[in-house]
């Protein structure tokens, strides 16, 4: 097994990806999308720990995020569509309803 | 035994009838045909008329002294137990009742018999007016009120007709109201004599706090414990020898009524309303400005006379003012030339010669003349009426002339009331007016004089009146004189019967000097009993024989001289009347001008009434108006003001302080709230990397032990 620090900076570096494009990029698709980075990362992060002290808890952790991601991202397009059908536009900075 | 009957036990019923239909026309009236309203309202007083004339006769079927029926309806005001003022206890009451003795008897018929007769009349004269329901009304309800005024048998309900026929008299000089010298007019009379009122409410109450009584009889009383009447009251002070220490106070009473009486029958110096009450039609000038309402004072005289009796100065200023206003509205009379105006200071100066022979005591002459006055002034104002109605509405008596021919039945009827009046024997004017004369001859000599230059006056203006009017040749324009008719038969049948009672009424009362009996007077000596057998009503001084015929013949001669001057004036035209106006050109403007008695009046009286209102005008506008109601407007703007400054830089400033103080505080915390997705992103994760690096260490031992 490689060393744990491989693992972690792996994740780190899918980390930072995905937390700069949530917090950069207006286009909300694409920040959904780093918001599964963000998850991705700390699947690796839970599966290499549990790998390496030899406890399943962690990959069952894992499972249960990706169950979880599948589900936010059925909700989150379907945000999306409807709001696109009433305002034509998924630019967060132009999602300003309940903006006063 | 005191008379009884049906007659006399529906007394009520004689005012009844009118007050019924005046109900009825007051209220319905607009809604009912012409016919129906003569038919009610004249035949209402036909029937009044009928209870008033059988009431009479039942009256007259007992003896003398027994000739009183009072009924007694209710006890109308109890102000429960009272003192006198000589501190004796009382028990004061006015009643709703009604009294019939001999007095009251010759006003009824009077009032009812010469009201009927004007009441038909007015079914012709008023035939063609708008209005008709509404004149009936009101003439019904005078009927009611001066009948109340007659029957009552004591002063608060006289007071009570008394006002009644006021202001019936008011609603009538004003019945054209459309006509500003109508309306006028009618306030004119209603102040006037609301100065009477005034004087007459005090005398009753004078009357009621000194004698405790103000009713006018204790006969026939069903209580007659304590309820007697104002002429007991002075025969039990008499009886008591109390009756000196009330002689003063009945002076006042006397002249305080007399001040009422003068009001209601126009003397000096309340006279100035009735020549303007002309306004009215003529049927009223003739039934209230002549026969009936304008003798209500004569009669509260005489009905008082008890009282009048005990003081011979009341009597002596009744006696003078009477005097004075006789020649003074004769000279008046003189110089007018409205048909109607002369008739009307004719008769403020017979109401002179009445108050005349009530001030020399001589109260049955008084209401003699009052009876055979009511019969040919009522004459003389109706046939006025017709004459009027000939003439087109032509009122001035130079247009006229030449009219004998043409309303023959007006003519005869007019000159009979004008030898009735003049004095001319055998017609009633003539024993009535000799009656006052001969009683004023032995009481009042100065006084007589007067009165028999009066009587020479009368027959001069009566007797220019009727030449200027009937004789000589027409005046009139061409499509009046062609229009001239006679009346038609309501209004000439009253004439006629009226002129029957203006030639013979005087009959009644043929003195015994030629061989009559003077049974009227002998018929109202029971009311005039008096107190002090001294100061009874004068009987008939049995002058001498002579003395008697040379005071009849005198007056007879003064009207032939009033009746010459008049006939060379306006008939044979052998002396211009002009001629002797320009000779005396002061006298003439002072008469025309009717001693500019109206001016001063207005000058003395109504102007500084005006002035005091102008000046009350002033008070209100510049201090009421200026300091009380602007001051307090400014003030409470003044106020507001404050407040205002207050709610908005205190009120409103804690307020806004208490906000931009909010607002102040609230702006760091504002400038996180960018609204940006993304910057929210990037705090949440700045804060985990601070909660993390300050509690990483925390976490680690945490996970430690956990494994």
């Amino acid at each position: 097994m490689l060393p744990i620090e491989n693992y972690l900076f792996l994740s780190l570096a899918l980390f930072i990806i995905g937390v700069i494009g949530v917090v950069t990029r207006r286009n909300v698709i694409v920040v959904l999308m780093s918001i599964e980075l963000i998850l991705n990362a700390v699947n690796i992060n839970l599966v290499a720990f549990s790998r390496l002290y030899g406890d399943v808890t962690g990959q069952v952790f894992a499972l249960f995020i990706i169950a979880d991601a599948a589900a936010e991202a059925a909700v989150a397009l379907g945000i999306i569509i409807a709001f696109f059908r009433n305002r034509e536009t998924v630019l967060e900075d132009e999602m300003d309803l309940l903006k006063w | 035994m005191t008379p009884t009957g049906y007659f006399l036990a529906h007394l009520w019923l004689i005012p009844l009838f009118p007050l019924a239909t005046a109900a009825l026309m007051l209220f319905f009236g607009k809604r009912l045909p012409n016919n129906a309203v003569s038919v009610l309202c004249v035949g209402s007083v036909f029937v009044s008329f009928i209870h008033a004339a059988g009431a009479v006769i039942q009256l007259l079927s007992a003896a003398p002294e027994n000739r009183v029926a009072q009924q007694i309806m209710f006890e109308w005001l109890t102000p429960g137990p009272m003192q006198t003022t000589s501190g004796q206890a009382i028990r004061f009451v006015a009643d709703w009742g009604f009294l019939l003795d001999p007095l009251s008897c010759v006003m009824v018929l009077v009032v009812t018999g010469v009201g009927f007769l004007i009441h038909v009349y007015s079914i012709g004269y008023m035939g063609h007016e708008g209005g008709y329901y509404r004149f009936f009304g009101y003439m019904n309800l005078f009927m009611f009120a001066m009948l109340t005024l007659v029957l009552a048998n004591n002063m608060l309900l006289m007071f009570v007709g008394w006002e009644g026929v006021g202001l019936c008299s008011y609603l009538l000089i004003g019945f054209y109201f459309l006509k500003k010298s109508a309306s006028d007019a009618g306030k004119k009379a209603f102040i006037v004599n609301r100065i009477g009122d005034a004087g007459f409410i005090l005398g009753i109450l004078l009357t009621a706090v000194t004698l405790g009584s103000v009713r006018f009889t204790s006969q026939g009383l069903p209580d007659t414990s304590g309820a007697s009447g104002i002429l007991q009251v002075l025969k039990a002070a008499r009886d008591s020898g109390t009756l000196a220490v009330l002689l003063p106070t009945m002076t006042a009473i006397a002249l305080l009524l007399f001040i009422g009486a003068a009001g209601k029958s126009a003397q000096i110096p309340l006279y100035v309303w009735l020549p303007d009450a002309m306004e009215g039609p003529t049927p009223v000038s003739a039934l209230i400005h002549a026969a009936t309402m304008v003798t209500a004072g004569v009669y509260m005289v005489v009905r008082m006379n008890a009282i009048y009796q005990l003081s011979p100065v009341a009597l002596n200023v009744v006696a003078v003012v009477g005097a004075t206003t006789a020649i003074f509205a004769a000279s008046m009379a003189l110089v007018q030339n409205d048909i109607k105006k002369v008739l009307a200071y004719s008769t403020i100066s017979q109401l002179g010669y009445m108050f005349l022979a009530l001030g020399v005591g001589a109260f049955a002459a008084g209401i003699f003349h009052l009876m055979t006055h009511a019969f040919f002034k009522a004459l003389l104002f109706l046939g006025a009426g017709s004459v009027i109605h000939a003439m087109s509405g032509e009122q001035d008596i130079r247009k006229m002339g030449g009219l004998w021919d043409k309303i023959p039945y007006t003519a005869w009827t007019f000159a009979a009331a004008t030898l009735a009046i003049a004095g001319i024997f055998p017609f009633a004017g003539f024993f009535s007016k000799d009656e006052i004369l001969g009683q004023a001859f032995d009481r009042f000599f100065l006084l007589w004089i007067v009165g028999y230059i009066t009587a020479g006056l009368t027959a001069f203006y009566m007797f220019r009146l009727f030449f200027l009017t009937f004789i000589g040749y027409c005046r009139a324009d061409e499509h009046v004189e062609k229009h001239i008719h006679e009346s038609p038969r309501p209004m000439v049948l009253p004439l006629m019967i009226l002129a029957g009672f203006s030639l013979i009424g005087g009959w009644i009362g043929w003195p015994e000097v030629l061989r009559g009996e003077n049974r009227f007077e002998r018929f109202l000596d029971p009311v005039l009993g008096g107190v002090m057998p001294e100061t009874g009503t004068v009987r008939i001084a049995h002058h001498a024989f002579f003395k008697e015929i040379f005071l009849m013949l005198a007056s007879l001669a003064i009207v032939a001289a009033g009746f010459w001057f008049a006939y060379e004036f306006y008939h044979s035209k052998r002396i211009a009347p002009e001629l002797i106006a320009a000779k005396l050109p002061k006298l003439y403007q002072l008469l025309v001008h009717k001693y500019y008695v109206d001016e001063i009046y207005d000058a003395a009286v109504v102007d500084r009434t005006k002035d005091l209102g102008t000046l009350f005008g002033l008070f209100d506008a510049n201090v009421i108006d200026g300091v009380g109601v602007n001051g307090a407007g400014w003030l409470a703007r003044f106020v507001s003001k404050l407040s205002m400054w207050w709610d908005k830089w205190i009120i409103d400033g804690l307020l806004n302080l208490t906000a931009k103080m909010m607002q102040l505080l609230s702006y760091p915390v504002r400038l996180l709230q960018t609204g940006m997705f993304s910057s929210y992103a990037m705090l949440i994760l700045v804060g985990l990397v601070v909660l993390l690096a300050y509690y990483g260490h925390h976490v680690q031992v945490m996970l430690r032990s956990v494994r």
